[in-house]
């Protein structure tokens, strides 16, 4: 299974569910800014840092560090 | 004054259509302007109306185009971080308008949204307008449809709709008025368009000319709907009077702690709005200030927490998800009709090309202290001739008349000293310094603050902040604190884990605030400027300042990244920040309005604390026992230190007096050494501030109080680490509310800068 941080420039991802560890509050806000199952993502942004990266998730462009991308399980999909 | 809800009775309610006229007038869309904006005077009211919306979104635009206050804006999500309250008289009737926080939502339980929350739920008012950002409806429509759950009586204010154009993104809003069955009013607040139709609609709503659609909510999951209505009957036959009970059902079922604690203390069934009624439903914080609250209801609301706990078992684990992933189905759907997003993505590319570029891996931080470099570099050149200009008239000029007509009218010495020689030298010198260089810097700030460059500085920086187990919106707190560190602490309450906050606001004092700017300025134009050719005498006393301003944002890493793995133990909290699209910058507004909320507020307190700070400076001066003034013995005792830090007496008194604000530091050195050192012809006497004429005199005087190019140093390093100023103190007082962690704050960088300068003072004396 992969996690949005397998997402590869250019590509597109689509949200299975949010990973069981992923709890609380993380969870809570994920949920609210989108990211439930279905929802398309895309890489928007590189950083100086490699970290965090940018994501257009529901028109919005939301930055979030490798602990949360690596909670969100996704399919690739094919552009 | 005592707020007054009036009575039904006593309300002018005029319940025929707004709309009787021919031609535009007749049409419902047409608005008369008769807006009459009342600023904070809302002691009458008919109406109470809410203003919500995800972060960033326009809410404080919108809240200061009604009410004619001035409420900070900035496009950086987490701004408004507290309740503002203003007022507007529409149509004759007054509305109380009440300026929400962000929140993505109602149900995620952080603080911030909390109180959007419990005032929607709680304060009940008659109308909440909910602020949507039309650039980014789908995600926005997530809070409405969830606003909508609890109250029908709502206005959608579909805000940004020129940047939505510029994108190329058009929204039918008479489709989105159907679905969502409430009025949605299109506006560009910053442009103060489409404004007269949102009051009237919010007036039509409130008086019920506008009857809004409630929206049925159904539930996918049947065992879940049939779990809503057990624990809802069961709620409605222990609170018959109770409204919204399936909502309030569903919030049990999910263990929503503050819900539940509302229930037993028995405070949802009543009707309250004012802040001091208000206050009591927050139930965790009122535990935390150590007060009491009752659970009156604990009993019936434990048999209904018993039957929801049961009743859990049976249901999907995680149904949360479900429920916010039905509202973004539900949002998708309406979004998907009433949306048209442009095949090519104009606007948005060049939002995405700037982006690339400034968060690059080669140009980003580069750019970044690029921008800093040059804000700077335009304060420290431009601010040179006004302040001299102010210096000229004020001290030059004002002080020998306003002397003059003391001794006219026969005013006592003393009396004449603490007044002129004191109080008014020392405001007159704060004015002269500190004006100038605010009033070019805090304009340049707020022009990247309102394009949106902030977002991107913090996106850069997040995982330095990471590193040193911080959050990343740290990056946003100490960027308000290179203005103000008080208003930095308050602004830090945009970071939900209480252990990152604390970080947050015991480092925000390393971040150079607008009272130090000023003595670093000075002393690097004179002792470090000097060092060069008078054609680089500029550029690297400039280069020193940054030097020290990069040293406080070392520190801060540094210092975040000790609390992290000391005292401030624990993880790494979610981090999530969104980059707001880059809006134009609007110049003259942002030149005027940061003119007006920020230089005038900063200078304003700045002359308060500079008032009293002169009068004990003179008093200090002036008042002799054993042969010596106060002031004399005080140098005399701290000196020995002062010299083994690679300071001296008079500079460590005079950051005992200028504990209230920074900013009076140099005229008290200046004054106190005038005094020591017996050097004639340049001050008016003991305790006498004053301006000097050229930097050859000031060199002078310094040079004769024992300055040397060491002492520079340490100064520039003592004024960046050292204790905050006593109005910071209290605001991390009131914003931790723990003595211990104020304390910590304030004396952490006080003892780094003793050994720091110690340090260096030792090196220094080995090769010189």
């Amino acid at each position: 299974m992969h996690t949005l941080r397998d997402l590869k420039h250019g590509k597109v991802a689509k949200v299975i569910k949010l990973d069981d560890s992923c709890q609380g509050f993380e969870r809570f806000r994920l949920l609210d800014l989108g990211v439930v199952p279905g929802t398309e993502i895309s890489h928007a942004l590189d950083n100086p840092m490699h970290e965090p990266l940018a994501y257009f998730i529901r028109g919005a462009v939301i930055a979030l560090r490798k602990e949360q991308t690596g909670k969100i399980l996704i399919e690739l999909k094919e552009e | 004054m005592e707020e007054v809800k009036l009575q039904d009775k006593e309300k002018e309610v005029i319940k025929t259509p707004s709309s009787k006229k021919s031609g535009c007038e007749g049409c419902p869309a047409y608005r008369e302007g008769n807006l009459t904006r009342l600023g904070i005077n809302v002691s009458r009211y008919d109406f109470v109306v809410g203003l919500a919306g995800n972060p960033n979104v326009g809410k404080s635009t919108v809240f200061n185009a009604l009410t004619g206050l001035n409420q900070h804006t900035g496009n950086w999500p987490g701004k408004t971080v507290t309740r503002a309250e203003g007022g507007f008289n529409f149509d004759e009737q007054n509305f109380k308008l009440v300026d929400l926080p962000g929140a993505y939502s109602l149900v995620s339980r952080s603080a911030d949204e909390e109180i959007a929350r419990n005032f929607i739920l709680f304060g009940k008012p008659d109308v909440t307008i909910i602020v949507v950002d039309a650039t980014r409806l789908e995600r926005n429509l997530n809070l409405v449809l969830q606003i909508l759950e609890i109250t029908d009586q709502v206005v959608v204010c579909l805000n940004l709709v020129d940047e939505a154009e510029r994108m190329g993104i058009q929204i039918n809003e008479r489709s989105l008025t159907r679905d969502l069955g409430v009025p949605v009013i299109p506006t560009s607040a910053r442009y103060k368009k489409g404004l007269d139709n949102l009051l009237g609609a919010v007036s039509d709503v409130a008086n019920e000319r506008y009857l809004t659609k409630p929206r049925i909510k159904s539930y996918q999951n049947k065992k879940l709907s049939e779990a809503v209505q057990k624990v809802g009957t069961q709620i409605v036959s222990n609170f018959p009077e109770l409204e919204n009970t399936e909502w309030l059902a569903e919030r049990v079922l999910d263990e929503d702690e503050d819900i539940i604690e509302a229930l037993k203390s028995g405070e949802l069934l009543n009707h309250v709005q004012t802040e001091e009624d208000y206050s009591i439903f927050d139930a965790k914080k009122l535990r935390k200030d150590g007060l009491n609250i009752t659970f009156r209801y604990e009993q019936q609301i434990y048999e209904t927490e018993k039957l929801a706990k049961s009743l859990r078992k049976d249901l999907i684990p995680n149904f949360h998800d479900e429920l916010v992933e039905n509202h973004f189905i539900e949002a998708g759907k309406i979004a998907s009709h009433c949306v048209t997003y442009p095949d090519k993505k104009k606007g948005l590319y060049l939002d995405q090309f700037i982006d690339r570029i400034v968060t690059s891996r080669i140009w980003g931080f580069p750019l970044m202290f690029l921008m800093l470099a040059v804000v700077l570099w335009i304060t420290i050149i431009g601010a040179n001739y006004p302040s001299q200009g102010l210096a000229w008239l004020l001290l030059d000029q004002g002080h020998p008349f306003l002397k003059g007509l003391m001794s006219q009218i026969g005013m006592t010495w003393w009396l004449n000293g603490v007044l002129i020689d004191g109080m008014y030298l020392a405001t007159a010198w704060v004015i002269s310094v500190m004006l100038p260089p605010m009033a070019i810097f805090f304009p340049l700030f707020t022009l990247l603050e309102d394009f949106g460059y902030l977002p991107r500085v913090a996106f850069n920086l997040d995982r330095l902040f990471k590193a040193a187990g911080s959050h990343g919106k740290q990056a946003l707190t100490m960027s308000m604190g290179f203005g103000c560190n008080a208003a930095g602490i308050i602004s830090t309450r945009i970071i939900d884990s209480p252990r990152e906050r604390l970080i947050a606001i015991v480092t925000n004092n390393f971040a150079l605030c607008n009272g130090r700017w000023p003595t670093q300025i000075l002393i690097a134009a004179l002792f470090i400027g000097g060092l060069a050719p008078a054609y680089l005498a500029g550029l690297l006393s400039s280069a020193a300042v940054i030097l020290v301003a990069v040293l406080g944002i070392f520190l801060t890493f540094v210092v975040s990244w000790a609390l992290s793995k000391t005292i401030l133990k624990g993880e790494a909290s979610a981090f999530s920040l969104e980059l707001p699209p880059y809006r134009p910058p609007r110049i003259w507004q942002t030149l005027y309005k940061s003119l007006l909320d920020r230089t005038i507020f900063v200078l304003w307190r700045a002359i308060i604390f500079a008032l009293p700070a002169g009068a004990l400076i003179w008093l200090v001066a002036n008042i002799n026992f054993g042969g010596s003034s106060i002031a004399e013995h005080m140098i005399t005792f701290m000196n020995p230190f002062g010299i083994l830090i690679g300071l001296n007496g008079v500079i460590l008194l005079a950051y005992i007096v200028a504990i209230p604000a920074n900013e009076i530091v140099i005229p008290t050195i200046l004054m106190l050494t005038v005094m020591v050192t017996g050097v004639t012809g340049m001050g008016e006497g003991a305790g006498v501030m004053f301006e000097m004429d050229g930097k050859d005199a000031l060199m002078h005087l310094l040079q004769a109080g024992g300055w040397t190019l060491l002492t520079a140093v340490n100064l520039m390093t003592f004024s960046l680490i050292h204790n905050p100023c006593s109005t910071t103190i209290y605001t991390i007082y009131k914003e931790t509310r723990s003595a211990k962690w104020t304390s910590v704050a304030a004396l952490l960088p006080l003892i780094m800068g003793f050994i720091v300068t110690l340090a260096i003072a030792q090196v220094w004396g080995l090769f010189v």
